[in-house]
């Protein structure tokens, strides 16, 4: 009776995880199949899950046409990159500089970090301190700065890693060798802290290439500084700014001649995903990991 | 003499040897300040030199004078802004929206988490990541995927759901009756993923004798997961509601801006705190009444964050932010 019952509910348990798996991936696959749908069916039709026609148009318009798209995705690239680098840098030396019991003022700095966490001064404040007193308003730097650097809840995450899971006797031993403290951090704590390190740089590389925000705000006039994700934002715009504002159909048809048609739209969500999608079967347990260390703390 | 130089030389060495200690020290710390110069610098960029700016809320801000030259205005910004009925619909939705989100998504992820921790098939890592993967999707994306079913002229829904049936389209971006449903979709479609993985360790981290006690009595697997996982579950449960309902101030602004595609004809069902202050700064100009939203939110979020924190750590000190 007892493995009856238990077969029973493995056969409910993977119905209902076949439905919410499933239930992710449609509009993906909606979104994949009408990339490669011809466009004239699309516009007849509407995006469906079958090809009507099979076309790789819009790739080759995306791919080869010296458009915006390539550049934008070369500015993702470019953010992601340096972004994370940096971002990650600033982090790991914060947060292991956090976590040695010996300096004065340690209580200080931690609480300088731990108070970003409650309090903040809003997006108004944010917004004119960027653009007033540093001028970064229109500048690569407008991407790289505003928020996404470093933040509060990553420093102590790993502040906290660097407490428990690097022993403080080999510390030491380390110091009795003769060991700098540049060269214990060099040599032992950062080659333990590895897994950590990976999860962060992880948060933050994703948080770079999905931001749209920092571009959306800042960048007014560089529209060649746009990421992949400003250049999406601002297709949409424009098809929303034609419908909602045509007054004619002659109108709309004369604007809609001049933006990307409807196969290129989806593929072009297509490229943006791409990257996300190809590393995510190796981050992926990184990335679990990741949650599960924070999910602890919220 | 011979004694004096010899008492010399020993103070000397204990003098040299303190210094010694004392440089050793200082250089010991040297280096580790350093590491922490430029995140510190960062943080004093990014998140202290805008605080002083919430005064902004209080001023007559003219950008000629800057935010500290503006005339005071006490708070006739807070006045105006309470008095207009944005004040009231922005709050609501704020509010309503987050809880609905922790209700639906607590129960969703806990049921997904419980179901995983149970099946023994290996490919329960392949729905765990599946279900993870809107996670990482940015929101421009997500308002991709929606718009894919939901455009007028060319949504899968208008043109094969809606057409198969014989009804006629929907313009779904004018029809605000629809978009609380959707949004709690798209929210949980994107934010179950997480959650759950956070509910599963826990599951997973239970002692399995407990389990194996209960199916020799001849409990059977409804009846384990009602008396012994449940209720094991159940601080882990308090805890994370708890820290969401300090954040209920706060909205994910990517949702609800882009996901209804800003449409103006669903701002009373869309417009959050967050929404409200990024129009009112980049679209409408109307900078101070922006600020007094933030600062709205920034005050009574702090002390929802202190207050839920409080309640989490006299419940389990360890889960507690602080």
């Amino acid at each position: 009776m007892h493995t009856r019952s238990n077969r029973r509910f493995q056969i409910f348990g993977n119905a209902v995880m076949l439905v919410l798996s499933f239930n992710v991936l449609v509009p993906m696959l909606l979104m994949v199949s009408s990339s490669f749908t011809d466009n004239d069916v699309l516009v007849r039709k509407g995006y469906s899950f079958i090809p009507g026609k099979f076309s790789t148009y819009a790739y080759q318009y995306i791919f080869t046409s010296g458009n915006s798209i390539l550049n934008a995705y070369g500015v993702s690239i470019l953010l992601t990159i340096a972004g994370t680098v940096l971002g990650l840098s600033i982090t790991t030396l914060f947060a292991y500089a956090l976590s040695r019991k010996f300096v004065p003022g340690r209580g200080i700095l931690t609480f300088i970090v731990f108070f970003t966490m409650l309090f903040n001064g809003g997006l108004v404040p944010t917004y004119i301190n960027y653009t007033n007193v540093f001028g970064i308003k229109n500048t690569f730097m407008a991407l790289l700065l505003p928020g996404l650097l470093m933040n509060g809840f990553h420093v102590l995450l790993m502040k906290s890693y660097f407490v428990a899971g690097i022993p403080d006797e080999i510390m030491d031993a380390a110091y009795i060798d003769g060991a700098s403290e540049t060269r214990a951090f060099f040599g032992i704590a950062l080659p333990l802290a590895k897994p950590i390190i990976a999860t962060i740089g992880l948060f933050i590389g994703i948080g770079y290439w999905n931001d749209w925000m920092n571009g959306y705000i800042y960048l007014t006039k560089r529209t060649d500084l746009y990421s992949i994700q400003n250049l999406l934002n601002r297709m949409m715009q424009n098809i929303q700014f034609l419908a909602q504002n045509s007054t004619s159909i002659v109108n709309a048809g004369q604007g809609l001649a001049n933006i990307p048609s409807v196969s290129i739209r989806m593929a072009m969500a297509v490229v943006g995903v791409l990257p996300i999608l190809v590393v995510y079967p190796f981050v992926q347990s990184n990335f679990v990991k990741g949650i599960t260390l924070g999910g602890v703390k919220g | 003499m011979c004694m004096g130089a010899q008492g010399q030389g020993l103070l000397q060495k204990e003098k040299e040897h303190k210094k010694k200690i004392r440089r050793r020290n200082l250089k010991r710390s040297l280096p580790i300040y350093l590491m922490a110069l430029p995140g510190l610098t960062y943080l004093i960029i990014n998140n202290y030199m805008p605080m002083p700016g919430i005064i902004l809320a209080f001023k007559n801000y003219s950008a000629k004078l800057g935010i500290y030259g503006s005339p005071w205005a006490g708070f006739r910004n807070f006045k105006y802004l309470f008095a207009t009925r944005d004040a009231f619909v922005i709050t609501r939705n704020t509010i309503c929206y987050n809880l609905a989100f922790i209700v639906v998504n607590t129960v969703l992820s806990i049921f997904v988490a419980i179901i995983l921790s149970e099946l023994t098939t290996r490919v329960k890592t392949f729905y765990q990541s599946v279900i993870l993967l809107p996670y990482l999707l940015s929101a421009v994306i997500v308002s991709y995927l929606v718009y894919a079913f939901l455009s007028p002229e060319n949504g899968y829904v208008n043109n094969s759901v809606l057409a198969a049936l014989g009804k006629g389209p929907v313009s779904w971006y004018q029809e605000k009756n629809c978009w609380p449903l959707i949004l709690i979709f798209v929210n949980s479609w994107k934010g179950v993923g997480y959650t759950c993985i956070i509910y599963l360790a826990t599951i997973i981290s239970f002692d399995r004798t407990l389990y194996e006690a209960a199916a020799i009595d001849g409990a059977t697997r409804r009846q384990q997961i009602m008396k012994i996982t449940i209720p094991l579950l159940k601080s882990t449960i308090i805890m994370m509601v708890l820290l969401a309902v300090g954040r209920i101030f706060y909205s994910d602004f990517g949702l609800f801006y882009q996901v209804p595609q800003n449409s103006g004809a669903l701002f009373s069902v869309t417009n959050t705190i967050d929404t409200y202050v990024y129009r009112g700064l980049l679209e409408l100009g109307d900078m101070t009444m922006s600020a007094a939203a933030g600062v709205y939110q920034s005050i009574v979020g702090f002390a929802l964050v202190l207050g839920a924190n409080l309640l989490v750590r006299k419940i389990d000190s360890d889960s507690a932010l602080f």
